[in-house]
């Protein structure tokens, strides 16, 4: 019997649950033995020219080596020319005039920027000298969210004439699609910015090893992380290597190698010196690159039959300070606009908008959660507008099941779906029509808590850059183990689990025997990594292919040993046993087939790459119970259809729903990343920063749904970032739902209570 | 997220406290918990010089029945207090409140003293304690005197407390009626500090983080003491406070709280008794 599909418990956990992780901070190699430590000094302006730095005073404290500042960097080659940018797999920045220096020089665009750093034989030396770096600022006007970016009173990038790098808007508007509409609606939505939050913060440590320049990271893809630092420090890839350890997760936010933790490497390399660093929570949350951040004006119109005919999208894109990944967040949003509905007509627009804040990139989901997030609040919209229950609104707006493979009006194409199906089932889970009782009868009596139902309905596009495909090596040795070598990057989700059942299956080697490596150029120069929801979908598919591969050869090898014809040679994968058809005697083991070949090893090192995306999807509802008096929301029950084709694992594959889920729940309810007018976060600390915690969330109502792709040998999708994208929208709904009796039709996110008590008190004033 | 640097005692008596803190003057401060203290000094807000660890004091540990009161030590951890069978039964409002600070993990270690010490007006236990008309001990080189919960807190982070004073005891008379209590702390997460919290004994009404102190709602228990009803007194128990607005809230949604709140609290503080 198949081990696929089954519940096996992950095999990192006895590991991480007793002595614990390694992460790059736990890091004893001894090569790190007496590295210096290095702090960094960032920027305690948001818009300002340095007018000065002086180190001396830093320099007389105990322990310090050294204060590097960008007057130090005349080693690195010139910034790339000016491009669209873009990427989710290897983030592209806006080159020329938008470039970003690795310390700043001349001037500095937002507060955590780094400017100098400080090297010293201890941390806490580091902390205190410095605070002693004097740096003289000459204060410029902060341009404070994306809307007085667009304005662009002040411009941050001198040689531009905008704070618009990348945009995608049409010359002229046709409204014509929506003339012919019994009703339109239109609304601002602000999908706000959040921080990426992994437990474990960035930490990089570098030293010279064997000539070598080698650099431990906290990252989603070590191959990248080379990558990227061969072109920032204009060295060749082979004078590198990147090792990863434990990865205490990375939500997109740990994609590659980022600005702070190239200085580090640089740092190593200049002064030849082995260097640590590991941020403090602090530091993290303005240094870290932040997510969503989008401003959107949805217009949607139909008729009162429930049709949808038009729908249209405008993002802005507040990217932070630098323009790290050019047009791909709301690229991808424009992409995914239309979500699970066959509309006739879809138009979007984005513009990218630098503003003095901590830099923008992925964070779970990526541009997918957006454009769920908008569309799922215009159908509620349409629905209230028009009178209409909103699962009826999208049943009746769903592409249909036979028209699959769909091509949007956007540009993507669908691959399998059934998206009707995932409503009703998420629905009668969650007792749809005794909710709508429930809140009728609450409504009627009147008190103060009102019950809120959400749906969501969504699409999500996952392998976005399936081409790019996976590494794996698979090794069957002569002891009858396997190793497999993938680029698949793990972080948390479970990779050691999935591949060693992926070779059971297919090799009938016991899971136990089989060990997973990652995370390591010099053993796995070429990979790509973990993002985008792509690893078992690719990185699956390419140790499953691995291993078939290896079962061809050593059916070749069993057969010259057994005198046999190759067609008459079968694997037992219950038991590993090789053996000629019909003849038991015969059996031969893994570890005397492979001590057979040359070498003593089976070797297969393959590539797996896809044709096209796959477009996960699923239903959601929430129920909420919103006190009307103060506005405050609790979230009661989360009910979910996540379908991602058929599950290797529902330990694993449950596990990334929770978390998604979760972290959807933050973004509806709780978290939001702030600035006050002059730039200066406000929200850089847990006390702050409303991260969400188990007290806050039920436990969830996960249903099952299967239906396959044909895009690669497993039949998967993707799952990482699908509870993130259904959840949002579906908690959102639901509190607007629940005060929608009052006269509330919209409550931007997060809706924390004081929000929530406005929009009462502002509709009751009407 | 590291603290400047500082000299660290560890006292092994309330005395060695004292002298202590005669020795190194202003530039000491007592630790006791730590959960109010190390943060500030983690984000470079306190500097202080020399910290005197009081922590392990377990003179000052206990939770004693003197008849009409029931004095409770400086340094009994708020677990302790949740947990005590004495004040569930005769000040259950205080055991209940207790059980509200923070996490678990804060409860075993923040006292109940280091609350009130630190004169934080978002502190959950200075409100309770007003409300519970508590008095404070407090010793110093001089000798030990009291100093009723009323007049204690005088502004943000500023107590009665004279430099090298050492809060010891707190002294809180058993309620008349101990079930008429309530305690209504309003959070946006279950580990926050409250935006607003309502805490009420009796007719007597403590106020959290609806000003620089923690404080009474003077004008609602009037309107109570006026024989006016509950809603009544509800609608005016923002006035004579100033509570300030941050990210969290502003100051209006503040005082629409405490009205909410304060009404809540007395109703249930009556359905209780």
């Amino acid at each position: 019997m198949s081990i696929l599909g089954t519940r096996v418990i992950r095999t990192e956990d006895p590991r991480l649950l007793t002595v614990g992780g390694v992460y790059v901070d736990d890091l004893r190699a001894p090569e790190l033995e007496g590295a210096a430590r290095l702090t960094f000094v960032r920027s305690t302006m948001a818009h300002a020219l340095i007018t000065g730095i002086d180190a001396s005073e830093a320099l007389r404290e105990p322990g310090v080596a050294a204060v590097l500042t960008a007057g130090d960097m005349d080693d690195l080659p010139p910034p790339p020319p000016e491009s669209e940018g873009g990427g989710e797999g290897g983030p592209v920045p806006v080159g020329g005039p938008w470039s970003e220096p690795l310390l700043a020089a001349d001037r500095v665009r937002f507060v955590g920027e780094p400017i100098a750093v400080v090297i010293t034989d201890g941390g806490y030396q580091g902390e205190d000298a410095a605070e002693l770096v004097s740096v003289d600022y000459e204060p410029l006007p902060a341009v404070v969210g994306a809307r007085a970016a667009v304005a662009g009173e002040s411009l941050l990038f001198p040689g531009t004439s905008s704070n618009v790098p990348v945009s995608r808007v049409p010359d002229s508007v046709d409204d014509s699609p929506f003339a012919g509409c019994d009703v339109v609606v239109e609304q601002d939505i602000v999908n706000q910015r959040v921080a990426c939050l992994p437990m474990e913060s960035r930490a990089t440590a570098a030293a010279y090893v064997n000539g070598k320049l080698t650099i431990w990271h906290s990252s989603q893809n070590a191959q990248l992380c080379r990558l990227i630092l061969a072109g920032a420090l204009g060295m060749a890839p082979d004078q590198m290597r990147v090792i990863v350890p434990d990865v205490g997760g990375g939500f997109g936010a740990k994609v590659g190698i980022d600005r702070d933790a190239i200085i580090v490497a640089w740092a190593c390399k200049h002064t030849g010196r082995a260097l640590r660093w590991a941020e403090t929570r602090s530091e993290n949350l303005v240094g870290m690159t932040q997510g969503r951040a989008q401003l959107h004006r949805v217009k949607i119109g139909g008729n009162r039959d429930g049709r949808i005919l038009a729908y249209r999208l405008d993002v802005i894109q507040d990217t932070g300070a630098y323009p790290r990944t050019g047009g791909f967040l709301p690229g991808l949003t424009c992409l995914m606009a239309p979500g699970v509905y066959d509309l006739p007509e879809v138009q979007t627009s984005f513009r990218v908008a630098v503003t003095n804040a901590t830099p923008v990139h992925a964070y779970r989901g990526a541009g997918r959660p957006e454009a769920t997030a908008a569309i799922e609040r215009a159908v509620d919209l349409f629905a209230a507008e028009i009178g209409m229950d909103p699962a009826e609104v999208r049943r009746r707006n769903f592409v249909a099941p036979d028209k699959f493979p769909f091509a949007t009006k956007t540009g993507a194409l669908y691959d399998s779906g059934e998206y009707g199906a995932a409503l009703d089932k998420v629905l009668a889970a969650a007792g749809y029509g005794e909710l709508r009782a429930e809140q009728k009868r609450r409504r009627e009596h009147g008190g103060p808590r009102q019950l809120g139902i959400g749906v969501s309905t969504y699409v999500e596009i996952t392998a976005a850059d399936a081409g790019a495909g996976e590494s794996a090596k698979l090794v069957v040795a002569d002891d009858g183990t396997a190793t497999v070598y993938t680029g698949s990057s793990a972080h948390g989700q479970g990779h050691h689990t999935a591949w060693a059942m992926l070779v059971q299956d297919e090799l009938g080697i016991p899971m136990d025997k089989v060990t997973v490596i990652h995370g390591d150029t010099d053993l796995i120069p070429d990979g790509v990594g973990t993002y985008a929801s792509r690893s078992l979908q690719l990185g699956g598919s390419a140790v499953h292919k691995a291993a078939i591969e290896v079962k061809d050869e050593g059916r070749h090898q069993a057969a010259e040993m057994l005198e046999a014809a190759e067609a008459d040679i079968v694997l037992d994968t219950d038991t590993g046993l090789w053996q000629v058809r019909g003849d038991p005697d015969t059996a031969l083991t893994w570890a005397q087939v492979a001590g057979h070949a040359s070498g003593g090893t089976l070797i297969a090192d393959v590539r797996f790459s896809a044709d096209r995306p796959t477009f996960p999807f699923g239903a959601h509802v929430a129920v909420v119970e919103v006190d009307t008096e103060t506005g405050k929301v609790t979230l009661l029950r989360h009910v979910t259809v996540d379908d991602a084709g058929p599950v290797l694992n529902p330990v694993l594959a449950e596990g990334q729903r929770h978390g998604g889920i979760a972290q959807g729940a933050a973004q509806a309810l709780l978290e939001e990343v702030l600035y006050d007018a002059d730039g200066n976060p406000l929200t850089s600390t847990l006390a702050d920063y409303a991260a969400i915690t188990a007290t806050e969330l039920p436990s969830f109502e996960l249903v099952s749904s299967e239906t396959p792709t044909t895009l690669n040998p497993l039949g998967v999708k993707g799952i990482g970032e699908a509870g993130t994208i259904g959840s949002t929208p579906a908690i959102q709904n639901a509190v607007v739902d629940a005060v929608a009796h009052l006269g509330v039709r919209h409550i931007d996110m997060p809706a924390t209570p004081e929000r929530v008590w406005a929009a009462i008190e502002e509709a009751r004033a009407q | 997220m590291i603290p400047a640097s500082f000299a660290y005692h560890r006292a092994a008596s309330a005395d060695e406290a004292l002298s202590l803190a005669a020795e190194h003057g202003e530039d000491a401060k007592f630790l006791a918990g730590g959960h109010s203290l190390l943060p500030l000094m983690k984000l470079r807000f306190a500097a202080p010089e020399v910290i005197i660890d009081i922590g392990r004091l377990s003179e000052l540990s206990f939770i004693t029945d003197e008849g009409s009161a029931i004095r409770i030590g400086a340094l009994t951890r708020h677990h302790d207090v949740e947990h005590s069978e004495l004040l569930a039964r005769e000040i259950p409002l205080l055991a209940h409140a207790a059980g509200q600070v923070g996490d678990p993990q804060i409860r075993h270690r923040g006292t109940i003293g280091g609350s009130v010490a630190h004169g934080d007006p978002a502190s959950d236990l200075p409100a309770v304690l007003l409300a519970l008309d508590a008095t404070f001990v407090a010793r110093g080189r001089a000798g030990t005197r009291e100093i009723p919960a009323g007049e204690f807190f005088r502004s943000l982070f500023e107590t009665a407390l004279e430099p090298g004073e050492l809060l010891t005891e707190i002294v809180v008379p058993k309620p008349a009626n101990g079930a008429a209590w309530s305690f209504q702390k309003f959070t946006k997460r279950a580990i926050d500090w409250a935006i607003v919290g309502v805490a009420v004994q009796d007719d007597r009404i403590g106020l959290i983080n609806m000003g620089s102190v923690p404080l009474r709602a003077g004008r609602a228990e009037a309107a109570l003491a006026a024989g006016e009803p509950v809603a009544d007194a509800a609608a005016v128990a923002a006035e004579g406070t100033s509570p300030g607005s941050d990210i969290h809230a502003s100051r209006a949604y503040r005082e629409h709280l405490a009205r909410v709140l304060v009404g809540r609290a007395l109703e249930e503080a009556r359905s209780r008794s």
